[in-house]
């Protein structure tokens, strides 16, 4: 009964959907009050629908329904609670279902927080989500209803995979599913401006707040991607260029153009065009990494199945998007006024030199991504793109990105003079350069990457610095965006220095270990101790005990564990890691050697600075959560464009 | 340095131009280098896999063929027509069985020895690795077209 019902309200919400993407755009055109002001409620109703559909989805997971066939496949009686909760999104239909509800629950924050918006400006918006909306719904109810039936019903269900059974991954899908899909608030903003036919500075404002917490969210979900297969996957990786990771990649790189760009866009009224296509590349980036990864043309643990139809569907959905918000920018763009005018040097030209190096990385990025998947439909043969080539295009990418960025931060809006800006920077400048010839040496041997990132790290760290501390002895309010910013900067310089740390001083050991073996990466010793069976809740376990040494003292004891789960026979590889503010220190246990006395192979690595990767994604995710808070965003901008001008000039973030 | 606003326009296009096309050109050579080329054992066996580069083979473990020595492995990798003899040092993923599908990527020596940089298992049990499933197809696609031939 629960399935059909969650069935029902599932096909309620398309309609919903539908009526909120046709009679509210309709009343802009006829300038009929009436229908513009049903958006809201619409919105809300739609949200409503889907949040029951979810409901009833969670609630025959929890009651181990396996008649419902997606519970069947993706659950079991053994497993915790808490994981039968998160295996709603375990699979295909129940994550495009998580997908769905959270664009409804964008779709309902914005008819919300808008009070301070024209009404046809949100009836506009509100009816390209409700679109939106229709296309995912659709997808949902013809291609993966999560709410079929089994028959006959089996005893138990197949379980999820291991994988996926670990705290990371309840909060990474929906983590990163809210950044995808706040990605198309921004795109609901971009269209609807286009189809006002105003691209102004107040647009930009509206849809700033919105674009940051996007971001912040899109941020929070690849880290939590990385960190999980850091420890999940055991070998103490954290960035494969996976074509996966580069799906969420991709939306990244263009969003963090886009929350710039829109920023030139509220202050100077210039970069209008620009801004509008970002916006549309975020949305259709995001729509494509959902069609690589769901498709099932990439095989991987994201991939649940492969349906020739589901790939196919995503791929129209994704060509109607591209094409009609195309050809509605061309229609639109002539209109478009130029902004004020710029100088070779100012911020505005800082800020064009980083959208352009961050569009050219994700078109670097998209290439490595796509072109094995091209090769392989045309039946060209088959190749893949090794990571050393998104190493190497990547990184010389980001050096000259870093090293504008403190500049861009600090020159006036306008016209600004480069001798003054560096020489504004010059104690900066210097202390970085400082510690990247001397930190190398303390922390182990020299080479020029490590010096470029240890510069790069401090140069934008220091940067940061310097500027805050400036702001302090001036009067004034600080708003949460300049906060935002440098916290977000600093989080990025704290990001870099923790990759350049981990490139230059890891240390990975493959041994082979027996009873009271040791292994000694300096100053630390690693031994052997103990190996016993340990039962898990749907799993058993061998679980090694691992004395950790410094100074012949045993600072910490690790217990990293090969488990075999009871409903598929499949092991996984557990690690033990010992997080310090420095280092990690990595253990995982692979499998038994054939030998005279029992031993195993084990990976031990030393991994410093690995937690200041999470560190400076956190500060990041922060940064933008503290920006998109800023009061003025909450104050009522209707009368706020003719303002932007005189604030422009401040020279205020 | 004061320029009229179309100067400063034209140095601006012709300043990002510029950039575009240094990156783009440093893209595509990057892109070249670090194509890695997937081949059956029998392509292999037909001397079609370059030879001082590194590439991917994929099939299934042979059975019975994984022997250890320490964190040192070698297995064989069979296409069911053809097999390939790989080495490998270090620790193999959870997944990787005797039987099962499975790519390494590598380079192979004079005597057709594959040393492996990277083997390759995925995630899930029933999941076979796209390249293994391709490798088993064709050759039961020759052995079906041999077996039509009088």
């Amino acid at each position: 009964m629960i399935p059909e019902l969650g069935q029902f309200a599932l096909v309620l919400s398309a309609v919903i959907a539908l009526f909120l993407g046709a009679v509210p755009l309709a009343g802009t055109l006829r300038h009929n009050v009436v229908w513009q002001s049903l958006a809201r409620p619409a919105a809300l109703l739609q949200f409503v629908l889907v949040s029951f559909a979810f409901a009833c989805l969670a609630s025959s997971f929890l009651s181990n329904d396996f008649s419902v066939k997606y519970v069947a496949e993706h659950s079991n009686t053994l497993l915790p609670t808490a994981y039968q909760f998160a295996a709603v999104w375990g699979g295909h239909e129940g994550s495009l279902l998580l997908w769905v509800l959270m664009l409804s629950g964008w779709t309902a924050a914005v008819a919300i927080f808008s009070a301070s918006l024209p009404l046809a400006m949100v009836a506009r918006v509100l009816g390209v989500l409700g679109l939106v909306s229709v296309g995912f719904l659709m997808f949902i109810l013809t291609t993966s209803n999560p709410f079929d039936r089994l028959f006959p019903m089996p005893a138990d269900g197949r379980d999820l995979n291991p994988l996926l059974q670990d705290p990371g991954l309840v909060i990474h899908p929906p983590m990163l599913y809210m950044g995808y899909v706040g990605m198309s608030v921004t795109f609901a903003f971009a269209i609807a401006a286009l189809l006002s036919g105003r691209l102004d500075a107040a647009w930009a404002r509206w849809s700033r707040p919105w674009t940051v917490i996007a971001w912040a969210f899109l941020t929070f979900g690849i880290g939590l991607g990385s960190w999980w297969a850091y420890y999940e996957l055991g070998w103490g990786g954290w960035w494969f260029w996976d074509p996966v990771e580069n799906a969420s990649l991709m939306p990244w790189l263009v969003g963090t153009a886009l929350i710039h760009s829109l920023m030139v866009t509220e202050k100077r009224g210039s970069f209008k065009a620009w801004t509008v296509l970002l916006a549309i590349a975020a949305f259709s980036l995001s729509l494509l990494g959902t069609f690589l990864v769901r498709s099932g043309v990439l095989t991987s643990v994201h991939a649940f199945a492969s349906d020739p139809s589901r790939g196919i569907f995503i791929l129209i959905f994704l060509a109607v998007v591209v094409g009609a918000s195309l050809t509605l920018f061309a229609w639109r763009a002539p209109a478009v006024t130029l902004g004020g005018t710029m100088g070779l040097v100012s911020r505005e030209s800082f800020l064009l030199l980083n959208s352009v190096l961050l569009v050219v990385a994700t078109g670097a990025v998209l290439l490595g991504t796509l072109y094995p998947l091209i090769i392989d439909a045309l039946n060209m043969g088959k190749l893949s793109v090794g990571p050393p080539y998104f190493n190497l295009v990547f990184a010389p990418l980001m050096v000259p990105l870093l090293f504008v960025l403190v500049p861009g931060t600090v020159a006036h809006w306008r016209e600004a003079r480069m001798s003054e800006v560096f020489w504004r920077l010059r104690f900066v400048g210097g202390a970085a350069l400082l510690l990247a010839l001397v930190l190398p040496f303390v922390l182990g041997s020299w080479s020029a990457g490590t010096m470029l990132g240890v510069f790069l790290g401090m140069w934008v760290g220091l940067g940061s610095l310097q500027h805050v501390v400036e702001r302090l002895s001036k009067p004034g309010r600080i708003g949460g965006s300049f906060w935002g910013m440098h916290l977000a900067h600093f989080g990025m310089a704290v990001l870099v220095l923790g990759i350049t740390g981990v490139k230059s001083y890891e240390v990975e050991r493959d041994v082979r270990m027996a009873m009271g073996d040791t292994v000694t990466i300096a100053p630390y010793t690693f031994r052997l101790v103990g190996m016993e069976d340990v039962m898990g809740p749907n799993y058993k376990a061998l679980q090694a005990k691992v004395e950790v040494l410094k100074n012949d003292q045993v600072i910490e004891i690790l217990y990293p564990q090969k488990r075999r789960y009871f409903s598929t026979a499949m092991a996984m590889t557990e690690a033990a890691i010992d997080t310090g503010p420095l280092r990690d220190l990595y253990v995982s246990l692979g499998d038994p050697v054939a030998g005279d006395t029992p031993s195993w192979s084990m990976r031990v690595y030393y991994k410093p600075f690995v937690p200041w990767l999470w560190a400076g994604v956190l500060f990041m995710v922060f940064g933008g959560v503290l920006a998109a808070l800023d009061r003025r965003y909450r104050r009522n901008t209707n009368q706020q464009s003719v303002r932007t001008a005189s604030e422009a000039l401040s020279g205020s973030a | 340095m004061s320029l009229s606003p179309r100067q400063t326009r034209f140095a601006l296009i012709a300043g990002g131009v510029l950039v575009l096309a240094l990156a783009a050109a440093f893209v595509l050579n990057a892109f070249q280098n670090n194509l890695v080329f997937f081949f059956t054992p029998t392509q292999v066996l037909k001397g079609e896999a370059p030879k001082n580069k590194t590439f991917r083979i994929g099939g299934l473990v042979k059975v019975g063929s994984l022997q250890r020595d320490g964190t040192d492995v070698s297995f064989v990798v069979t296409d069911t027509a053809q097999d390939i003899p790989v080495r490998y040092s270090g620790l193999l993923p959870d997944l990787f069985k005797e039987g099962k599908g499975v790519v390494a990527q590598g380079r192979l020596d004079a005597q057709g020895l594959m040393t492996a940089s990277e083997v390759l298992a995925k995630h899930d049990e029933n999941y076979m690795p796209p390249e293994a499933q391709h490798a088993l197809d064709e050759a039961a696609q020759a052995r079906a077209a041999q077996s039509v031939k009088p």
